[in-house]
């Protein structure tokens, strides 16, 4: 290119440097603003967890404490509340990963009548409003005279966890070069071996995936356990309710325990990831 | 791999598949010679992988048997026949790295430690990949993995082994060097080798034994120099390389040649060249068989007519003539470029002359153009490939 030998004595405005550094940096300083977004709400969290309340309201700082940290569980209210939703969400996750997987393989692997309404049917518990869904299976509930608690908490989560899991586990599934598992047959491996030597390991990241997003749903589900939760209160319930009392810093506590916890999970599977990749 | 004595020959018999209502494979008998290179080519959509995975038993006939030596294997799953596949996308398992990709076979059929490692490695070695048994397939090129596929079926020293237009996806310079590797594990390690392919020079190139099929159907099976000089449908005479064809009427006898009425001459072969010996018979000549006169001539056939185009091509020059057989189908000649190339330019006349027996006599009611628009689809398929990888 002959334009580079007189760039060299080409000294650019200050206006046009200006522009070109604001050009070249315009997406890192979108990008930060964009995280900044997302995760000063939990920044802010994190914060009040440390604060040590004037009155009821956790809501203007008042001086740095470990208080809260040290005192988790002064108020049992909320162990008790926290102890349900963990119970609830394992229990959500563990039966919608394999209803929902199982789902997911049926309608990846066969077609069948009623595949495509099938597909369509487990769309929607994602698309209906909450509101409507809570509703609805309340009114389910008392019609069946089936007593609410926990066991309807539960009932209602596994139904709206297994849409998400099929989604997801499909999509995974759908992304398998069927030739694997044809592969696997060729190489002497019968039906049940192909099952757990090809085609389970591919899919489980899909799976985990999945559970992880039903545990999260789950425990974070308000609207639709208000509806059919009886007396039984769960976490998220006890921090609405406590939100007109006033909420403990100990929810921030908590909420920020969650956070990082789901934080390393999600950096320790990256690890074992690239770890794996490189061996 | 010294049991070269147990190395039996595969048959299908009056092998039929049906999808609804399309049927892919219809009525095929086939005898595949065991421990040779054996080739299935054939345009896209001929059958001939459907005919393949019947034999890896993932397609199961609807009618037909299918025999290994003499035990019917027909309904037996993949997974119970000493036969294993090289997929075209090589379909090796992501999740494993290259030495538990060759291993997966001998772990399930319950080899064991030490000898798991004994054959793995030294398969390893005929493919040369040692080096990179640890890695991952993804992190490997595609020659590589198609190597990696080779000794993940090999390993089993299975009594035949399925390739699956295996070397498709790869570029040409690394085709030609895989054809030649392919070959030598060939003899090196003796199994029958299964190969499908829609690449007409790479059959000819490596198997032992072709078979030419189209629309479910064999149309003609042989040594590849055999079936090329020799080609019985004008499917094979067109798709099997190039051939100049044209109509023509059988007049007459001369001994032991034939004598055949074309447009603007007559043309002589030898009577067992020939499909039949009365009636209409397509005349056919190879492009390289015919050369331009420049000397006179004795015992060959002629045809005269205008150059139309002549183009360099390196090694030899292709000169397309239009002549009174067809003024639609120009003849096209290869002449190599050595001492005695005629000086012609286009616009020349020019006679053409070959000898009586390179010429081939098809069934008349053949169609002229069979397996033409479809080798050029081939061709074009295979380009298509070759431009996806640079």
């Amino acid at each position: 290119m002959p334009a580079t030998t007189h760039a060299v004595r080409y000294r650019p405005s200050a206006w046009m440097r200006t522009s070109r550094w604001i050009r070249s940096h315009l997406i890192a300083a979108y990008g930060i603003l964009a995280l900044l977004y997302l995760f000063l709400p939990i920044a802010v969290v994190f914060l009040f967890s440390f604060n040590k309340p004037v009155g009821r309201q956790n809501s203007t700082w008042n001086a740095f404490s470990f208080d809260a940290w040290t005192h988790i569980s002064r108020d049992p209210t909320i162990m008790n509340a926290l102890g349900i939703s963990l119970r609830i969400a394992l229990v959500a996750t563990f039966v919608a990963t394999i209803l929902g997987s199982l789902i997911a393989f049926a309608l990846v692997r066969y077609r069948f009548i009623g595949r495509s309404s099938t597909n369509l049917i487990i769309f929607l518990p994602m698309a209906t409003p909450e509101v409507v869904l809570g509703a609805s299976l309340l009114a389910l509930f008392l019609n069946m005279g089936l007593p609410l608690g926990f066991t309807t908490i539960a009932i209602a989560h596994i139904m709206f966890c297994i849409s998400f899991v099929v989604v997801t586990v499909k999509s995974r599934l759908q992304g398998m070069d069927p030739r694997l598992e044809e592969a696997a047959a060729d190489l002497y491996a019968n039906e049940r071996e192909t099952f757990r030597y090809v085609t389970l390991p591919l899919v489980a990241p899909g799976i985990a995936a999945a559970a992880l997003l039903s545990f999260s749903l789950s425990f974070d589900d308000y609207i639709i356990t208000n509806f059919n939760s009886g007396t039984i209160v769960t976490f998220p319930m006890y921090v609405w309710g406590a939100a007109q009392r006033g909420i403990p810093p100990q929810v921030n506590v908590i909420g920020s325990i969650m956070f990082f916890g789901s934080l390393a999970i999600v950096i320790a599977a990256q690890l074992v990831g690239k770890a794996r990749r490189k061996a | 791999m010294a049991e070269q004595a147990r190395i039996e020959d595969l048959h299908l018999v009056h092998v039929t598949k049906s999808f609804g209502t399309f049927t892919a494979v219809d009525d095929l008998s086939l005898t595949v010679p065991g421990g040779g290179f054996f080739a299935l080519l054939g345009p896209s959509g001929c059958g001939k992988t459907t005919t393949l995975r019947m034999v890896a038993g993932l397609e199961t006939p609807s009618e037909g048997q299918i025999l290994l030596g003499d035990r019917d294997i027909t309904t037996r799953r993949p997974y119970e026949r000493s036969i294993n596949t090289v997929f075209q996308s090589y379909a090796l398992f992501p999740h494993l790295d290259i030495f538990e990709n060759v291993a997966f076979g001998l772990r399930r059929q319950g080899v064991k430690g030490a000898e798991v490692e004994q054959r793995v490695n030294a398969v390893l070695e005929l493919v040369e990949l040692t080096a990179l048994a640890r890695r991952k397939p993804a992190q490997l090129s595609g020659g590589q993995q198609q190597r990696v596929a080779v000794a993940r079926a090999l390993v089993n020293r299975p009594d035949v082994l399925l390739l699956d237009e295996p070397l498709g996806a790869l570029d040409l310079k690394l085709r030609r060097q895989m054809q030649i590797e392919l070959k030598r594990i060939q003899s090196e390690v003796g199994t029958t080798f299964i190969h499908v392919t829609h690449d007409q020079e790479e059959a000819m190139t490596m198997a032992d034994t072709i078979a030419v099929m189209n629309a479910g159907l064999i149309e003609q099976m042989g040594a590849p120099a055999e079936m090329y000089d020799l080609p019985r449908t004008a499917f094979v005479a067109n798709f099997l390389g190039q051939s100049n064809l044209v109509h023509g009427q059988i007049t007459g006898r001369d001994g032991a040649d034939l004598l055949v009425r074309v447009p603007g001459g007559e043309v002589r072969l030898p009577a067992n060249r020939a499909a039949d010996d009365s009636g209409g018979l397509i005349i056919g000549v190879r492009p390289e068989k015919m050369r331009i006169a420049y000397k006179d001539e004795q015992n060959v056939n002629r045809v005269r007519g205008e150059v139309l185009d002549v183009s360099f091509t390196g090694v030899a020059t292709q000169y397309t003539v239009e002549t009174p057989w067809d003024p639609d189908r120009p003849v096209t000649v290869f002449e190599l470029n050595d001492e005695g190339a005629p000086e012609v330019k286009a616009g020349d006349n020019v006679e053409l002359v070959w000898e009586y027996g390179f010429t081939f006599g098809l069934d008349g009611d053949d169609d002229l153009d069979a397996g033409n628009e479809l080798a050029a689809e081939a061709a074009e398929v295979a380009e298509a490939a070759d431009a996806e990888d640079e």
